[in-house]
């Protein structure tokens, strides 16, 4: 069994003094000089705490210094360190990391930090190796996390020994930390990774298997397709969710980006903002839009392209909301939430929405527009 | 104060026993069934041609042949690996009121037991009185104007709700518009799956988080000229009783929708509120929960449907009917759903229910909810002192009769979560507890429904060991993590396994062939 294991030391570092995020150089200095401490290694130590009693049976393999090799040591591992020792560290570390490792043929990356090392992860090794974060960020809008570093700890262990087999997709996302510290919220959609599913861990909450859930998603597809009216445009979001209903229709489908269907024919692949407001120009639309990542956004993170003005023009009672079960349950009783940017569209929203979750069924459940 | 006793040294038995097929020596009799006379056998003749060529077997049937001694070993083995159906302590069955069931009753049901659902009305005279003097009790708890018995259980009765529904809605011609059904997450899950079944939409409320229960604008919302019902449990699985339940009512009803009360479990309120009064249509009982009939593992049990007086006619035939002199089955009825069971109910357990509440009185059905929700609180308070425990919702309202607590806490300390502790309990001589219903919107769930047949000291063990095990958990974690210890089968290492079609078999016959076995011969 051979592990990765990457800490971005400096993950977290900005929150408590109130930084919103690390990434940037002059940002850390500043968060150094407020007085911030490491959290990320605390957190990973935590996590690799679970694997101890396994030392034996699991082949480490770390970065050197507080990228890993510190954490592991003091508990007790001997890992197998690799790269070069430097005394900053950046995110092309946490890149170069997760390609050797790749190469190296681990079974599966453990890795600490936030939004922006989930991405840095994803740009090494996309979704050919699985992965599970473990909570130490500022910011995370990624799925790829599990909801507490023990449960990280836990659901790589299982998935070591093989008690957990199935693989799910995940959502990695990130906001742009300059426009978050400015008040301006944009997260984008960057891909998927693949994570061990348990459903308890990763969750923190039981809510289906994945065949359900893939089964669920499949319904919500038939449904939306039985739905669909002539001469009506379908603005389809991005994500997981929505894919089936392209596969279904035997279209190419954009999974981090927004088509635009009419007549079960597609009218316009991967569209910016403007392109749909051009394309629907006041007639009839619907938008199928699914709750994107962790903290439970349906718009405004990673689906910009679906701004205030377009939710005015295509109207509130059009927009369909789908999800499976494990998803609503996942959010642990928060709202959906809707954060365009444009606040009168954001409080249109306040309320009750039908969210649809099978084919014969609905949740009522609260939105709130920030 | 009684002293709280923890049974520190309890072991279950172990008996490694094999199935009894695998007992099965071919030759080996329990019973030689002696010949009959020669006068007999030439009186009866060759009675087996007598049979039509169609009933007779092919094959010798396959069973086990074992003797009498190794018979009531097997069972006696077995028997002793079970904690006791009615004799544990069964707090921790939440949401299944696990009460106990007198003796007397069984012994009563006994009586009718040579008694053949074909017979003739005029012989069962009394057995029908019974049925209509049941019904005629269950009218004056509920409100409701006339039951049927015929369900065999709660979601039977559930189905058999959302069948009177759609026969309802058929009959005004609103059938197709009126297809959405409402439901809420912490309602029983029948209150969903068997409107679903039925051919509705389901649309599910969540709970206000504060509240903890539903907002009357989620309803509001989800009420439409599409809405057929609402289904719904009060109170609901995390023991909070929805004060405005007649709001809600009114709303669903004032739409054009119909409103069913699951109340299979009445514990908490017998004798003082009903569903009449909070404007229901209709509503049923488990009378294997609340009427203090067995949980006979999977049935025999009832659900007793009930419905005011505009649904009567769409009750499941035969009705029990009285016509001043005798007591009939009345079949004559043109609107009903038809039948949802054979004959007329399981009459063991109507007999049973009948003798419970006969018992019981009026006064007593009262004094049921009022201890089942004294032991609760009790109970509640207890195990809300136990660190690591929390109760979600409803902050210092009251639980009626079961309450939904969590180990979140407990397991963000120490890793140890619901599934380790529940299977740490069997150690300690107890049923293991129930979780929740699925989903797990609370996470780490457990339920507790000390119901009106448990002492104090009950009360008191079940707390004592709960705090036990949260104390473990902090000192070693691994041990009850690793537990049962002591109990008569462990963990499940591989649950996989147990789910592997190619490996198992519903019977010894489908096993041996499913891994290509020969039957042994049968001489």
């Amino acid at each position: 069994m051979k592990l990765g294991f990457i800490v971005n030391p400096i993950a977290g570092m900005g929150g408590k003094v109130g930084l919103k995020g690390t990434d940037g150089k002059e940002v850390l200095e500043k968060a150094i000089r407020l007085g911030a401490k490491p959290e990320s290694p605390i957190k990973a130590k935590k996590a690799l705490e679970v694997l101890k009693p396994y030392m034996d049976e699991i082949e480490l393999i770390t970065c050197h210094g507080s990228m890993g090799e510190e954490e592991a040591t003091d508990l007790g591992f001997k890992p197998r360190v690799i790269g070069e020792r430097k005394d900053k560290v950046g995110p092309e570390d946490t890149e170069e990391a997760a390609k050797l490792m790749l190469d190296m043929g681990v079974d599966l990356l453990l890795f600490a930090g936030g939004d922006g090392t989930a991405r840095n992860v994803y740009n090494a090794i996309g979704d050919k190796l699985p992965v599970i974060g473990i909570p130490a960020g500022v910011k995370i809008h990624s799925a790829v996390y599990a909801n507490h570093p023990r449960s990280a700890g836990e659901v790589a262990l299982k998935y070591l020994r093989g008690e957990i087999k199935t693989i799910r997709e995940a959502e990695v996302m990130d906001i742009d930390e300059e426009a978050f510290r400015k008040g301006q919220v944009t997260a984008k959609l960057y891909g998927y990774m693949r994570v061990p599913y348990e459903r308890q861990l990763v969750q923190s909450l039981k809510a289906g298997r994945p065949e359900q859930e893939e089964a669920a998603q499949d319904a919500v597809a038939d449904r939306i397709i039985d739905e669909m009216e002539p001469d009506v445009f379908y603005i389809i979001g991005s994500g997981t969710s929505t894919r089936p209903i392209m596969e279904k229709l035997g279209l190419p489908n954009t999974l981090l980006g927004i088509d635009i269907v009419k007549n079960k024919e597609l009218v316009a692949s991967d569209v910016g903002e403007k392109d749909i407001l051009r394309i629907i120009n006041g007639q009839k639309a619907k938008i199928i839009v699914t709750i994107i990542g962790g903290q439970g956004y349906i718009f405004g993170r990673g689906n910009q392209q679906l701004s205030g003005e377009v939710i005015k023009m295509v109207g509130k009672e059009n927009i369909r909301i789908i999800a499976t079960k494990g998803k609503i349950v996942s959010l642990g009783g928060q709202p959906i939430l809707v954060d365009t940017g444009d606040d009168e569209v954001n409080r249109m929203f306040n309320g009750y929405m039908r969210v649809i979750t099978s084919y014969n069924e609905e949740i009522m459940y609260r939105v709130k527009g920030l | 104060m009684a002293k709280v006793k923890i049974r520190e040294n309890y072991h279950q038995a172990r008996w490694d026993e094999p199935i009894i097929y695998e007992l099965s020596t071919p030759g080996e009799r329990g019973i030689l069934v002696p010949q009959p006379e020669r006068e007999i056998r030439e009186e009866a003749g060759d009675i087996l041609s007598k049979l039509p060529e169609n009933m007779l077997r092919k094959e010798k049937p396959n069973l086990p042949e074992i003797s009498q001694k190794h018979v009531l070993a097997h069972y006696l083995h077995l028997s002793q690996e079970t904690l006791g159906s009615n004799l544990n302590n069964d707090i921790s069955q939440g949401t299944c009121t696990m009460k106990y069931n007198p003796r007397i009753n069984e012994k009563l049901a006994t009586l009718i037991h040579e008694v053949h659902p074909l017979q003739d009305e005029s012989t069962i005279q009394g057995l029908l009185s019974i049925y209509y003097r049941f019904e005629h009790m269950l009218k004056e708890i509920s409100g409701m104007d006339k039951f049927t018995f015929q369900p065999g259980g709660g979601s039977h009765a559930v189905y058999t709700a959302a069948s009177i529904i759609r026969a309802y809605h058929e009959s005004r011609g609103e059938l197709e518009q009126r297809n959405e059904v409402i439901t809420t997450i912490f309602s029983h899950p029948c209150d969903a799956a068997t409107p679903s079944t039925a051919g509705f939409k389901i649309i599910t409320l969540y709970p206000n988080e504060e509240t903890g229960v539903p907002d009357v604008e989620a309803l509001k919302e989800a009420v439409s000229e599409r809405t057929a019902a609402l289904f719904i449990t009060n109170p609901e699985d995390t023991g909070i009783y929805n004060p405005i339940i007649d709001e809600f009512v009114k709303i669903v009803q004032e739409a054009g929708g119909l409103c069913f009360y699951d109340q299979a479990n009445a514990n908490g309120m017998l004798g003082i509120a009903r569903a009449r009064e909070a404007g229901f249509d209709m509503c049923h009982f488990n009378v294997h929960k609340t009427f203090g009939t067995p949980h006979g593992c999977s049935g025999p049990g009832t659900g007793a449907l009930g419905v005011r007086s505009h649904l009567a006619k769409f009750l499941p035939v035969p009705t029990v009917e009285y016509d001043g002199e005798k007591y009939y089955l009345d079949y004559d009825r043109p609107e009903s759903i038809g039948k949802v069971r054979g004959f007329f109910g399981v009459a063991p357990v109507i007999l049973k229910a009948y003798c419970w509440t006969m018992m019981m009185g009026a006064d007593g059905l009262r004094e049921v909810a009022e201890i089942s929700v004294l032991n609760n609180n009790y109970l509640q308070k207890k195990i809300e002192a136990i660190d690591g425990v929390e109760t979600w919702y409803a902050e210092g309202r009251r639980r009626l009769e079961q309450v939904r607590y969590n180990w979140r806490k407990l397991y963000e300390e120490t890793g140890v979560g619901t599934d380790d502790i529940m299977r740490r309990i069997g150690d300690y001589g107890i049923q293991h507890y129930w979780t929740s219903h699925h989903p797990w919107v609370v996470p780490e769930p457990f339920t507790l429904e000390p119901c009106e047949t448990y002492s104090k000291a009950d009360l008191d063990e079940y707390a004592a060991v709960l705090e036990r095990i949260a104390e473990e958990a902090r000192k070693d974690p691994d041990f009850v993590k690793a537990s049962p210890h002591k109990c008569a089968s462990h963990v499940i290492a591989k649950p996989e396994e147990l789910n592997d079609p190619s490996k198992w078999a519903l019977t010894w016959r489908a096993y041996l062939k499913k891994h290509k076995k020969e039957e042994p011969s049968l001489g």
